[in-house]
């Protein structure tokens, strides 16, 4: 009923979703939660919702792994300067 | 730690058999049967003029709904710059701690290259919101990606030149009030609250739909200051002059 | 049974956020799989819009009248999504507060309130 590509994304969603959960750190868990978001996307993109998968890249691949780093320098610079 | 995984197993098998036992009796996808959307698709061209119907739907039908999601953000932005600000025991780093500009060539081209397209693009995006897929808030995250571009591919001293912090916030509060404004059009012209009482264009012009358009303008500019002031927030001395 | 599968997929990444935020031994680590579990209800709304052999609801160069999915479910989604970037911001701006009155970003260790 529903085309192959999509199942693919779908196992592909299963598989990337615990990877960033596994990611301990939070520097390489950035990079696993973008592709997780570019992955979502094309779930998005593939089931006809355009206006979706625009705001989810430029919110899952632009603002949260940035987010997220500024989050781990500002921790990394206060250990520094509290040492 | 192996109670607390114990009891976590034990919750998360019974939530998975709940969940389970619901979803059985969902319509396998790709069966739609609500009448609301069939109904929608039929008349927002015809009414709004917008042939994007999910920005009709988001500033139009359901325009109040957007004006809360619009200040989510804005008391979000407010509450992480008043979490972040400088307490009274930090002190201030030396200004010469700035990252010098990188010394490859290839990343100061490419940021050269790439700053003028991300802002026509996002601007593109924010003024299409109601003819292709876009949208104020789309565009308006896309816009507030260029100082980052810039702080990146030609370090701080340059994206120092960039306008003060003033301006993102006179940015994002005009563009919060701005939406409030737009919608007392529909008042000062008899009707409904964010009633769409501008005349409607040509349906796939730029300037058809009414008072769509102006809504995503006012968003995407709240949007692009917002984030642009939350990325400032985080970063420490990055914005002050 | 492959028509269930975005609910299964819903649900198997709501118990992976769920087991991410219990275990986690950083509060930055806990805040991206919070973000996880919100993106399993993406899904889930996704599924329930879709209509199979429909196009998008974007009429700008197809005859008004061919059948799309859902738009109300993807304006519904595309809150979703803005309300997930507007909380993590400010759960990641409390993790570093947290961090500087504390002393480490473990959970655990930052269990007493000191007042």
């Amino acid at each position: 009923m529903i085309a192959p590509l999509q199942i693919l994304l779908f196992l592909l969603l299963a598989l990337a979703g615990p990877a960033v959960v596994l990611t301990r750190i939070p520097v390489p868990q950035s990079i696993a939660v973008s592709f997780y978001g570019l992955v979502l996307a094309m779930i998005f993109f593939l089931h006809q919702a355009p206006d979706v998968a625009l705001s989810q890249i430029v919110v899952g691949a632009i603002a949260l792994p940035l987010m997220i780093l500024l989050a781990v320098a500002k921790v990394k610079s206060r250990e520094a300067a509290g040492k | 730690m192996n109670l607390r995984l114990a009891l976590f197993t034990a919750g998360a098998l019974g939530l998975a058999a709940v969940m389970a036992a619901g979803m059985r009796r969902l319509e396998p996808i790709g069966s739609y049967h609500g009448a609301y959307g069939e109904v929608l698709n039929a008349v927002a061209v015809g009414e709004r003029n917008s042939t994007d119907v999910v920005s009709a739907v988001n500033f139009d039908y359901r325009g109040l709904d957007t004006l809360g999601e619009e200040y989510i953000l804005f008391t979000s932005v407010l509450a992480v710059a008043a979490i972040l600000r400088k307490q009274k025991d930090e002190h201030d780093e030396a200004p010469d701690q700035f990252r010098e500009v990188p010394a490859s060539d290839a990343v100061r081209l490419l940021g050269v290259g790439l700053v003028p397209v991300t802002v026509v693009f996002g601007l593109y995006l924010i003024s299409h919101g109601a003819v292709s897929p876009g949208g104020g808030f789309q565009g308006g995250v896309v816009l507030a990606s260029v100082p980052l571009v810039v702080y990146l591919c030609a370090g701080a001293k340059t994206f120092l030149r960039i306008p003060p912090p003033a301006l993102a916030k006179a940015g994002e509060s005009s563009g919060a009030a701005g939406y409030v404004l737009v919608g007392c059009l529909g008042i000062l012209a008899g009707k409904a609250f964010l009633e769409n009482v501008l005349p409607l264009g040509r349906p796939g012009g730029a300037w058809s739909a009414g008072t769509i358009l102006f809504l995503n303008l006012t968003v995407g500019v709240a949007v692009a200051a917002g984030f642009v002031e939350l990325l400032s927030s985080f970063v420490e001395k990055a914005l002050k002059r | 049974m492959t028509g269930h599968l975005p609910y299964a997929l819903a649900a198997w990444l709501l118990l992976w956020g769920l087991y991410g935020v219990v275990t986690s031994k950083n509060l930055i680590h806990l805040v991206i799989c919070l973000a996880i579990l919100q993106s399993s209800t993406y899904v889930l709304l996704l599924a329930i819009g879709y209509k199979a052999g429909a196009v998008a609801p974007v009429y700008a160069d197809m005859p008004p009248g061919t059948p799309a999915v859902d738009p109300v479910v993807q304006a519904l989604m595309l809150t979703d999504i803005v309300v997930e970037a507007t909380v993590v911001a400010l759960l990641l701006a409390l993790a570093v507060q947290a961090h500087e009155r504390g002393g480490s970003l473990d959970p655990a260790e930052l269990a007493s309130l000191k007042g």
